[in-house]
């Protein structure tokens, strides 16, 4: 029996993060608490003397300028484990990422045999009873999803490496003679997430050969057709009634997404839809890759695993591109709940919101920062309706060389498995992905929640783009949702032959069935030519990355599975992958969208409009998001040249991120996003405004909008209920009606469905529909590119785009509407429009202001999002440190001029364009504020002449942003200090 | 031609960066994986600099860069100390600073170590632009020229702090203390122009002999004009001043080594 030992470590003086704690205990509103320390231990069980151990703590553990430190035999000390205290540890099986780097560090040293876990105990002083413990552990200190608090005897089972051979027992499930009822109770029971009509296509299979599937031929079965891996709700045919009419769709995603790609036909798309990321020229030499993924229904449960493997995931996507794509950014769009929302609106069994957005900024902060990639773009939205559903959406852009695009499929390649080790962990996650949350999906997915190793991948990264180099493997993929099983089964669908006992495992015990599909983080398969293993292991053993040959790639169209020796698995290829039967959906419009005008654009709102800007500066969608951004590296690899802060101050937010990829080339990458939950009412205008959004965050900062591509993240509720259907195919017409005037091709995307939650009370929840629009352009000269801060006073400033008719939808919502005056609510309230534009401007819009920054006309842009052009106006002064004067009635002028002259159509609804609330609040699409210098004016007004714009006002040499009204009145005159403290410290503090 | 070996294993993410600032400034630079130098004790004689670049080496789970002092400490001891003795150059970036401070070769004082990088004030990883006063009389070789310098810091375990007031008296005295967090006026520095809570607001230090640095901000990352938070503003700045960190490196180890 070897020792365990006990290491105990305790910061010297004041402990930040013990600070930081006792706040957020304080602010759960549990008084009594006088003090709190916390002790971070190692338990390490291994054949070591106290000197050895000692010696290990000195050299690797402790730090001894801040830190203390105390050993413990566990056998012979009795650890006091004082009533006021509690100690929380990752549960056996969970990866410890701590504990793992402590490993292979003692290995490097010679201790090959250790076992170490990481513990932290809390010591509460004060006067606190054992139930506010529990209450504060239970609320603030662990998830026992992945985690336990210990007692006494429990760390004796340190897990035990050393695989033992067990006896090979194929198991067979009896499905050929089973009714529908009971074929249906085997895919519940077995969490396969098959349907009826699914389970009776596999059993006529089955009769056909005259024998059952083995379990593992059963579990490839419902990984490889799950939705997560088969997307079938975008392939099926789909029947879709709209009030009288009635169409059958022929598949979304061939209908309309992939249609707009096709049509287009873009050359600079170099691979769309077919690999892990969507691929774009960047130059003759390099392309661009790009792609976007969700992880939410893990980030509901345990938010800091969910959100961190999250974007491990989307990582590997990145590196299973081609031959593997360099990750130079990554992006990440987050909807939550807002921070403070009343415990009572949380439903039971659901998480916190602030407990929810802590943990995923953590997530994707530890997870992008330790892989050494910047987090450079994204956006954070708060709604209640995310509460039990946060979605967390996780982008990677990579760098790719062109020749480097293709994979090749080689008979008799060696099947390579790198990188971390297989354990329980993640095991049906992809069926988990496509069920519903309830309040017992805790106690049926833990195997679905993980905690991610970066610097594993972080090795993996650094091994495959060195072997790319050397061209040592023809093709690769990652191991994501399904694990091997997807893996294998997706590159390797010529045929393959896998010896299941070759994976390198965590710990004992695992059945074969377990080892396939099990979906271990931080693995990625490689097809290594025979003749190039030598090299290959050589440059693996230099990186630290295990590897292991698993299997051969062959032309046989069979997948045989094997586990020592004994064949467990034979499935035809061409059934696994074309033998699933098609889905019949039904769409519905149950409603059709009503169209409320601006009827109340004449009612008296507040007109204390100072108040309001500064109200809706410091609601959380409007309000600066830096206590996110700066816990990301968003600098790393030194090529950010637009960063998320832009600006004298480096505050202002900016559209959109540029990034300098080679150091000796101008040419320059910008990615957006666009999202626009906040407009229910008509999935079709929600779609269209995250398209226009996203675009015109690329223009805005000097991208081409004729040189722009997409990628659509659809999170959206159930699709088996036909008006949660409907909302999908509407938004998937968007796409089409819009992509193809724009000229923006969709080059990946990806769906995550089902994002409900069944509460305790039986009640379901649904997500308000969320289409991700994100968006990556090429610039060929950064120099070209600008910001959206106002740089000098005296200048022009211009309203580009359509006059506003209304406030839209977004400021309806009661959540977004945090403290605004209540008249100003019930106006947003009934001012709803639908939000409808013209495309076939907007371009010409895009394309004229493009021209315009392109030709050096422009100092500054922002394009008009959250609150409109007062928002907008006040996000320019402050960020560059100077005041405007704008001038409201050029713009009831300039419109009243432009119909008289033109009949423009809208002449009928321009009544409420007095509306002073309207022109300063209202979030139409397509509009732009833009800065030029006053000797550009004749050209820019010239290169504008084909669409709408207003010179509006001018830049001061002023502290001040002074707004005049329709009649000419002063009604906004702000200190720009005192709107951006507002800005700046909302959200800061609410996560304090 | 000077060349310069840019220290690599598992968690370095500021190595393609460092080494493109020293290709800048005119010398060789290599990525040498610790593996390499493992097998091969003598691999670092033909090198004049040593950078360690930023990142998380193992993971930092533990304390930041432990791991990889003690590498350098018992593990490759004596090609470190060979290294040092010849009268080379070593500059810890981040991560390379704390590698340094917890090896015990900064600030030198003996083989213990006696500083350290402690958790952000903060608590949380923070990245952001700061700005730093390089004192006028420290021998520190890099820094020679610079007075102010705009940089950006990013991490999370930043806050310099020292077993004892002998200890920081000491590094004064010698004038070890290379860079301090200042506000943008070149006044003493409040959270977050100190963005971690450094006592004496110290942001870098290097040896008595001026010729091994370390530092938290990133040098490397205002080594060019387009890594400027406002490039498109002073298009015509002559030289990044990021870049000179490097120069006068390259320029040194051309002069003396």
């Amino acid at each position: 029996m070897k020792n365990i030992w006990r290491i105990e470590i305790c910061k010297k003086g004041v402990n930040p993060e013990a600070e930081v704690l006792k706040h957020s205990i304080r602010e759960f509103g549990i008084k009594g608490l006088k003090d709190l320390q916390i002790i971070y231990i190692y338990y390490l069980q291994a054949d070591l003397s106290e000197k050895e151990v000692y010696k290990i703590t000195q050299q690797y553990i402790y730090d001894p300028v801040s830190e203390d430190s105390k050993i413990l035999r566990l056998e012979d000390s009795k650890i006091e484990r004082k009533r006021n205290s509690i100690e929380v540890i990752y549960r056996p099986g969970v990866m410890d990422p701590t504990a793992e780097n402590v490993m292979t560090a003692l290995a490097d040293l010679g201790y090959q045999d250790c076992q170490v876990r990481t513990a932290k105990q809390y010591i509460f002083s004060g006067q606190l009873t054992q139930k506010q413990i529990k209450n504060i552990a239970e609320n603030l200190l662990y998830n026992p999803l992945v985690q336990e608090t210990l007692r006494d005897s429990k760390i004796l089972r340190l897990e035990d490496s050393k695989i033992k051979k067990t006896d090979v027992q194929v198991q067979y499930i009896d499905i050929i003679n089973k009714t529908t009822s009971e074929l249906m109770d085997i895919s519940k029971s077995r969490l396969l997430a098959l349907n009826a009509k699914e389970m009776q296509v596999i059993q006529k299979y089955y009769q056909k050969l005259g024998r059952n599937p083995t379990d593992i031929e059963l579990e490839t079965f419902a990984q490889t057709w799950s939705e997560h891996c088969k997307h079938k709700t975008f392939s099926t045919d789909i029947t879709f009634k709209d009030g009288k009419k009635k169409q059958v769709i022929k598949g979304l995603l061939k209908s309309y997404i992939k249609k707009v790609t096709q049509e287009l036909d873009r050359k600079w798309c170099l691979s769309v839809f077919e690999d892990n990321s969507g691929v774009v020229e960047f130059d003759h030499k390099y392309g661009i890759s790009f792609k976007v993924e969700t992880h939410n229904h893990p980030s509901a449960l345990e938010p800091y695993g969910g959100a961190a493997t999250g974007i491990g995931g989307v990582i590997r996507d990145c590196l299973g591109t081609g031959l593997g794509a360099k990750p130079i950014m990554n992006t990440d769009v987050f909807c939550f709940a807002p921070p403070d929302m009343p415990k009572h609106k949380v439903p039971k069994g659901v998480l916190a919101p602030k407990r929810i957005i802590k943990g995923v900024v953590a997530g994707v902060r530890d997870y992008g920062n330790r892989m050494g990639i910047p987090t450079a773009s994204g956006a954070v939205y708060f709604n209640e309706g995310f509460v039990a559903n946060p979605l967390v959406y996780c982008g990677t852009v990579g760098i790719i060389p062109r020749n480097k695009i293709n994979k090749k499929i080689v008979n008799g390649d060696l099947i390579v498995l790198i990188g971390g080790r297989t354990g329980r962990d993640g095991i049906h996650g992809v069926t988990f992905a496509s069920l519903e949350l309830d309040g017992e999906s805790k106690h049926v997915s833990s195997g679905a929640v993980q905690i991610g190793n970066p610097i594993e991948e972080k090795k993996v990264t650094d091994l495959m783009l060195d072997a790319r180099d050397q061209n040592l493997f023809n093709a690769t993929t990652d191991c994501g949702g399904g694990g091997l099983s997807s893996a294998i089964g997706e590159l390797g669908k010529t045929g393959a032959v896998v010896k299941l006992e070759k994976v390198p495992l965590k710990y004992a015990g695992l059945s074969y069935t377990e080892i396939w599909i099990s979906e271990a983080q931080e693995r990625m398969i490689l097809f290594v030519p025979k003749k190039k293993l030598t090299a290959f292991l050589k440059l693996s053993k230099m990186h630290n990355v295990e590897t292991s040959v698993i299997g051969e790639v062959n032309f046989s169209n069979r997948l045989i599975l094997k586990y020592y020796g004994k064949k467990v698995g034979d499935i035809d290829m061409r059934f696994l992958h074309d033998g699933l039967p098609k889905k019949e959906m039904n769409a519905e419009q149950t409603q059709t969208a009503e169209t409320i005008h601006a009827k109340n654009g004449k009612r008296k709102t507040s007109t204390d409009y100072n108040q309001t800007i500064l109200k809706l500066l410091s609601s959380y969608n409007i309000a600066s998001k830096e206590w996110v951004v700066r816990q990301y590296d968003f600098e790393v690899q030194g090529k950010t040249s637009i960063k998320p802060f832009v600006g004298k101050k480096n505050n202002g937010p900016s559209d959109a991120c540029v990034i300098k990829p080679i150091a000796d080339s101008n040419k320059a990458v910008v990615i957006s996003c666009g999202v626009c939950p906040q407009y229910q009412k008509d999935a079709y205008w929600m779609a269209a405004s995250a398209i226009d959004e996203a675009v015109r965050n690329i223009v805005a900062v000097g991208g081409d909008p004729d040189k722009t591509a997409v990628l659509d993240n659809f999170c959206w509720g159930n699709p088996e209920k036909p008006e949660i259907l409907a909302g999908l195919v509407k938004a998937c017409q968007a796409c089409y009606d819009i992509g193809k005037v724009y000229g923006t091709p969709f080059i990946s995307g990806k769906d995550s469905l089902y994002n409900e939650y069944k509460s305790i009370e039986g009640e379901t929840l649904s997500i308000p529909s969320t289409l991700l629009i994100s968006a990556v352009s090429i610039i060929p000269d950064i120099n070209k590119t600008i910001t959206m801060d106002f740089k000098r006073p005296d200048e022009l400033i211009y309203l580009i785009g359509k006059m506003p008719l209304s406030l839209r939808g977004s400021k309806s919502d009661r959540s977004n509407l945090r403290g605004l005056p209540h008249s100003l609510q019930s106006f947003a309230m009934t001012a709803e429009e639908i939000l409808k534009f013209n495309p076939r401007l907007s371009i010409k819009i895009f394309r004229a202001l493009h021209r315009a920054i392109k030709s050096g006309l422009v100092s500054a842009c922002h394009d008009l999002s959250e609150g409109g052009l007062a928002i907008a106006l006040a996000e320019m002064c402050f960020a560059g440190g100077i005041g405007a004067e704008v001038f409201l009635k050029n713009t009831t002028e300039a419109q009243r001029h432009r119909e008289k002259t033109r009949k423009d159509s809208v002449s009928s609804e321009t009544l409420c364009l007095d509306g002073e609330s309207v022109l300063l609040f209202s979030e139409s699409n397509t509009r732009f504020l833009v800065s030029v210098p006053k000797e550009h004016k004749s050209r820019f007004e010239s290169l504008m002449k084909n669409v709408p714009y207003t010179e509006i006002g001018k830049t001061i040499l002023s502290d001040r942003m002074k707004i005049y009204g329709v009649k000419g009145k002063s009604i906004v005159n702000l200190e720009l200090k005192k709107m951006e403290k507002v800005w700046s410290n909302s959200l800061s503090s609410a996560m304090q | 031609m000077i060349r310069v070996a840019s220290l690599f294993t598992a968690g370095t993410n500021c190595d393609e960066e460092t080494m493109l600032a020293f290709e800048m400034a005119g010398a060789k630079s290599e990525r040498v994986h610790l593996n390499l130098l493992k097998k091969n004790r003598r691999l670092l004689e033909k090198y004049q600099i040593l950078a360690i670049p930023g990142g998380f080496t193992y993971g930092d789970y533990i304390s930041a860069g432990k791991i990889l002092a003690n590498e350098l400490q018992y593990i490759l001891e004596h090609s470190i100390t060979e290294f040092i003795q010849a009268g080379k150059l070593i500059i810890g970036i981040c991560n390379g600073f704390q590698v340094l401070v917890k090896a015990g070769i900064l600030p030198g004082f003996s083989q213990k170590q006696s500083v350290t990088l402690d958790v952000n004030d903060s608590n949380r990883f923070e990245c952001r632009w700061v700005y730093l006063k390089a004192n006028p009389k420290s021998p520190c070789v890099f820094t020679k020229d610079i007075d102010m310098m705009p940089v950006p810091v990013a991490h999370a375990e930043g806050k310099f702090v020292v077993d004892s007031e002998k200890t920081l008296k000491k590094i004064k005295k010698n004038n070890q203390d290379v860079f301090t967090y200042v506000n943008q006026k070149g006044g003493k520095a409040q959270y977050p122009d100190n963005p971690n809570g450094s006592i004496e607001d110290i942001a870098g230090i290097c040896d008595s002999t001026g010729r091994i640095f370390g530092l938290m901000p990133h040098p490397e990352r205002a080594s060019s004009i387009y890594q400027y938070p406002d490039w498109f503003m002073s298009k015509h700045m002559q030289e990044p001043i990021g870049l000179k960190v490097f120069k006068n490196a390259v320029k040194y180890a051309q002069k003396n080594l």
